[in-house]
């Protein structure tokens, strides 16, 4: 890692040195793309009922989609972390019969319309799915309209793109550091934990921030699941598509705040990491 | 040479890419009803008419050569919204007065709005009737799962007014988006029972019942139906109103569990 | 000298193979020696090593260290310690955790580790250091942590990599003194790897040379860079060696072409070998008719500091007559020349002057094949 480092640390001088004019074949649609990106929200700032967004927000409901989202939304990221790390690193540092078809069926998620992974869920862990019969039987368990239920769909949607990200980065990671810690005594389990995973933290914490994010805006598999009573199971997301069907200005203002709150996360975040780095 | 080739080629896609997404919407205005050429009606329509109204799209296209039907179906406001933002279409047939209100407020609908069908609520359950409902009090028992429509949602404000008729409260453990939402929690048996609309329910049989409360009396929905002001074919948009106001219109309405205004 | 019967230190059969390579190697140190594996690239010396760490399988052979069966363990119950090529020190430990990380896998305390892992870093010279990440050390502190990383673990068997060669030639001088010094403090056995001369030299106390993944040569390190037995030794070494017949105090070598006589020689398939600066050149003929005496050709003149190489070929019997070489001499030995500038100017030495070239029958050593 030092070697690789020192590596890019002298592509980065070289990046300050040689300064041309940036192609216009690769700015037009680099600019196009940015345009693309960045209109739609401008739209909702343009849009937006700013002299009511006070009393909007104001309102417990909003207040309680908003906490019921990020708590959501933090544990979903948590639950991926636990599974999908080491998911990704069965799959980067396992060899076993069938890994291409596995990392194939990982993504599933990301394909699935997620109303479709809604549905897939209550066949499985619904009141009469083929797990959640005998939870609800033998333990009382029942996940659909519930919070838990939240947490778990967001989890199924957002769990591949950690999944991906931390495959990618143990892929990239030079495996003769974990060479090096065998020859010292140091086990797979203490190897993955002392060496592994510190030196893949830049693509695991890139994959978790991904995964909140892909849980934040969790909507299909979320109502599909979970349903949607408010202050349980009604997220910011479905908040903001009911109250597209009475009063667009209040979606409008939703969809500031949820953008506002995970913009500034990300950010605070994002600060954090490059100072401690 | 050639670099200066490759940018104007990615300038022009990039342009083009742009262009795309404005113009392929523009039909041929000049039109006329039943004659020759490709025409495209466009109905906006109430997700609950999806089965009835496919029909009737196939049988008016039966009687009008090279004119091609096209639905857009989905949750009336949403549609009605789409409308007032300058969607291209020629028909609005919406699930509640009130979104229909929104459109003709906005001076979108050419003429009076007509009134086709009523739907009223039933009580969905799962095959078997699990939770043993029987009638509308049935849905406050604490121990049952009931799913509602959100009250933002047509369904959902007919729902409430029909239990505040009934001077009941029902907790539900979840108000679905819309009607089909509420259908699916019931017919995979995560709710005991659900408020939907009788033409649901008959769609949807052989895997919920459909149980008639007389409260519903209390919540009928109109389903008003108008032309649009900006229809780009608005003599085909007037001839599809009647043809779904006129006897054939009306049997298959009735045949989806529609009832006649 | 050999380890082989004794049950300290290593003692293995290193048996690997690969789709185009084949590696079968009987490899064997005493405790406290230091044993370097010496080839070219490619010669299967890495290879080796990784086996005796446990990270390349065997396909056959054993490996046992003071006795201890380590075949079939994985590399983590070996106690082998290693020193990699590039050191791969972890990036995001300290220097300390660097060195603690061994006790500490091993079951150790965390602080009495980290009090171990000091006396290391002191004993390495780099206690300032302790709290240093990685990228901030410089090469050869870099390869002193790694050093002291590998010996907290206390292994039986100490393994290095190439432990110098990403070093600048100025650093390199004082960490090979360095590392002398903690080789020789080690008590286990300890192989090193090295494509170098003078780190197998300075460094081992027996080398083994390795081509195409079998053992061509080994010995004390005096030993094999008098008697080198293959021509990368003696290329390695610097010397010109030939194999040849041996009768009666003369030498045939260049399937006949030539005749060397020595001070004393064994008789039957020889090894004849001397050094560059052994060799002597003439403009002409010179007289007085010293023996070993052939005619040649230069090949090349390279630049060695205050010396030049001179490499001559095409050379014919020594006995023909005229004034001056016949340039025209054909394919005989290769030989090197070391000669002073003065000489290169004198003689007027370029690509393609005839000389002629003789070496001393005191120079050359002659030793059974």
């Amino acid at each position: 890692m030092t070697v690789l480092r020192g590596r890019r640390a002298r592509r980065g001088e070289a990046a300050d040195r040689v300064r041309g004019r940036p192609p216009l074949v690769l700015m037009l649609p680099a600019l196009v793309g940015l345009v693309f990106l960045v209109l739609p929200l401008a739209g909702l700032l343009v849009r937006a009922p700013w002299g009511t967004v006070g009393t909007r927000l104001g309102q417990p409901q909003v207040l309680e989609a908003l906490r019921l989202s990020l708590v959501s939304a933090t544990i979903a990221t948590g639950l991926c972390l636990l599974f999908g790390v080491p998911l990704a690193w069965l799959l980067a540092r396992v060899p076993f019969p069938g890994v291409r078809l596995v990392r194939a069926l990982v993504t599933v998620p990301l394909v699935l319309p997620p109303v479709v992974g809604g549905v897939a869920l209550l066949l499985v862990l619904g009141r009469r799915g083929l797990v959640g019969e005998w939870l609800d039987r033998a333990f009382g368990i029942t996940l659909p309209f519930t919070t838990s239920g939240v947490v778990l769909a967001e989890t199924f949607v957002a769990m591949p793109f950690l999944v991906i990200s931390v495959e990618g980065a143990l892929r990239a990671a030079d495996t003769r550091f974990e060479e090096a810690a065998a020859t010292l005594g140091a086990g797979r389990w203490t190897v993955f934990r002392r060496v592994t995973l510190p030196m893949a933290a830049p693509g695991v914490l890139a994959g978790a921030v991904l995964c909140w994010s892909r849980a934040l805006g969790e909507f299909g598999a979320t109502i599909t699941f979970a349903g949607n009573f408010p202050g349980r199971t009604q997220t910011m997301p479905l908040a903001v598509y009911l109250a597209l069907e009475t009063d667009p200005q209040a979606a409008i203002v939703l969809s500031l705040v949820l953008l506002a709150v995970s913009v500034a996360v990300l950010v605070a975040l994002r600060d954090r990491w490059t100072g401690a780095a | 040479m050639l670099r200066r080739a490759s940018v104007a080629a990615v300038a022009a896609l990039s342009l083009a890419a742009l262009a795309a997404g404005c113009g392929d919407t523009k039909d041929d205005k000049s039109g006329k009803s039943g004659g020759s050429g490709d025409k495209t009606l466009t109905v906006f329509a109430a997700a609950s008419l999806t089965e009835t109204f496919t029909r009737l799209g196939k049988d008016f296209e039966g009687t009008h050569p090279g004119l091609k039907v096209r639905f857009n179906f989905g949750g009336s406001s949403a549609l009605a919204q789409q409308i007032t933002q300058g969607a291209p279409a020629d028909v609005f047939a919406a699930a509640s007065g009130t979104t229909m209100k929104t459109v003709a407020d906005a001076g979108d609908v050419s003429g009076q709005p007509t009134v086709f069908a009523k739907n009223r609520l039933v009580i969905a359950v799962p095959k078997g009737d699990p939770g043993k409902v029987h009638a509308l009090a049935d849905l406050a028992g604490a121990k049952l799962k009931v799913v509602l429509c959100a009250e933002q949602v047509p369904c959902g404000a007919a729902a409430k007014q029909a239990l505040a008729a009934a001077r009941l409260t029902v907790k539900p453990v979840s108000q679905e988006q819309d009607v089909k939402a509420v259908l699916t929690k019931v017919r995979l048996g995560e709710a005991d029972a659900g408020l939907v609309y009788r033409t649901d329910a008959k769609a949807a049989t052989g895997q919920v019942e459909g149980i008639e409360f007389p409260e519903s009396a209390k919540a009928i929905n109109s389903y008003p139906i108008a032309s649009l002001a900006k229809a780009p074919q608005s003599a085909l948009a007037k001839e599809f109103v009647q043809y779904v106001l006129s006897q054939p219109g009306k049997a298959a309405l009735s045949e989806a569990g529609f009832e006649s205004p | 000298m050999t380890a082989a019967e004794q049950a300290g230190g290593l003692d293995a059969r290193i048996v690997v193979r690969r789709p185009r390579f084949d590696l079968d190697l009987v490899l064997t140190a005493a405790p406290g020696e230091v044993v370097a594996l010496l080839g070219p690239n490619g010669a299967g010396k890495s290879t080796a090593l990784r086996a005796l760490a446990g990270l390349t399988p065997l396909a056959g052979g054993h490996v046992r260290v003071d006795g201890r069966d380590l075949t079939r363990l994985p590399p983590d119950e070996r106690r082998v310690g290693m020193v990699f090529q590039e050191y791969l020190l972890f990036p995001h430990m300290s220097a300390l955790e660097n060195v603690a990380f061994g006790p500490r896998a091993q079951g150790t305390g965390r602080r009495e580790a980290r009090r171990r892992a000091a006396e290391w870093l002191e004993h390495v010279g780099l206690a300032e250091q302790a709290s240093a990440r990685p990228r901030a050390l410089s090469g050869g502190q870099a390869q002193r942590v790694a050093l002291a990383r590998a010996l907290a673990v206390r292994p039986g068997l100490l393994l290095l990599d190439e432990p110098l060669s990403a070093l600048d030639a100025h650093t390199r001088l004082e960490v090979r003194a360095a590392l002398r010094r903690h080789l020789a403090g080690f008590a286990g056995a300890a192989v090193l790897v090295t494509h170098d001369p003078l780190d197998a030299l300075t460094l081992a106390d027996r080398l083994v040379v390795v081509e195409g993944g079998r053992l061509v040569q080994e010995g004390a390190p005096a030993d094999v860079a008098r008697h080198p037995r293959t021509p990368y030794v003696a290329r390695l070494v610097g010397l010109n060696l030939f194999r040849g017949r041996a009768d009666g105090g003369s030498v045939v070598i260049a399937d006949g072409r030539l005749k060397i006589d020595a001070v004393a020689s064994p008789e039957g398939d020889v090894f004849l070998a001397f050094e560059p600066s052994a060799v002597a050149l003439y403009r002409s003929r010179p007289d007085g008719s010293p023996r070993n005496l052939w005619k040649a050709r230069v090949a090349a003149v390279e630049s060695r500091g205050d010396r030049f190489r001179i490499r001559l070929d095409g050379a014919g019997p020594d006995a023909s007559g005229g004034d001056g070489p016949d340039a025209s001499g054909g394919d005989g030995p290769q030989v090197s020349a070391d000669v002073t500038a003065a000489a290169v100017a004198e003689l007027g030495l370029a690509e393609g002057s005839p000389v002629w070239a003789s070496v001393k029958a005191t120079e050359v050593r002659v030793y059974p094949a």
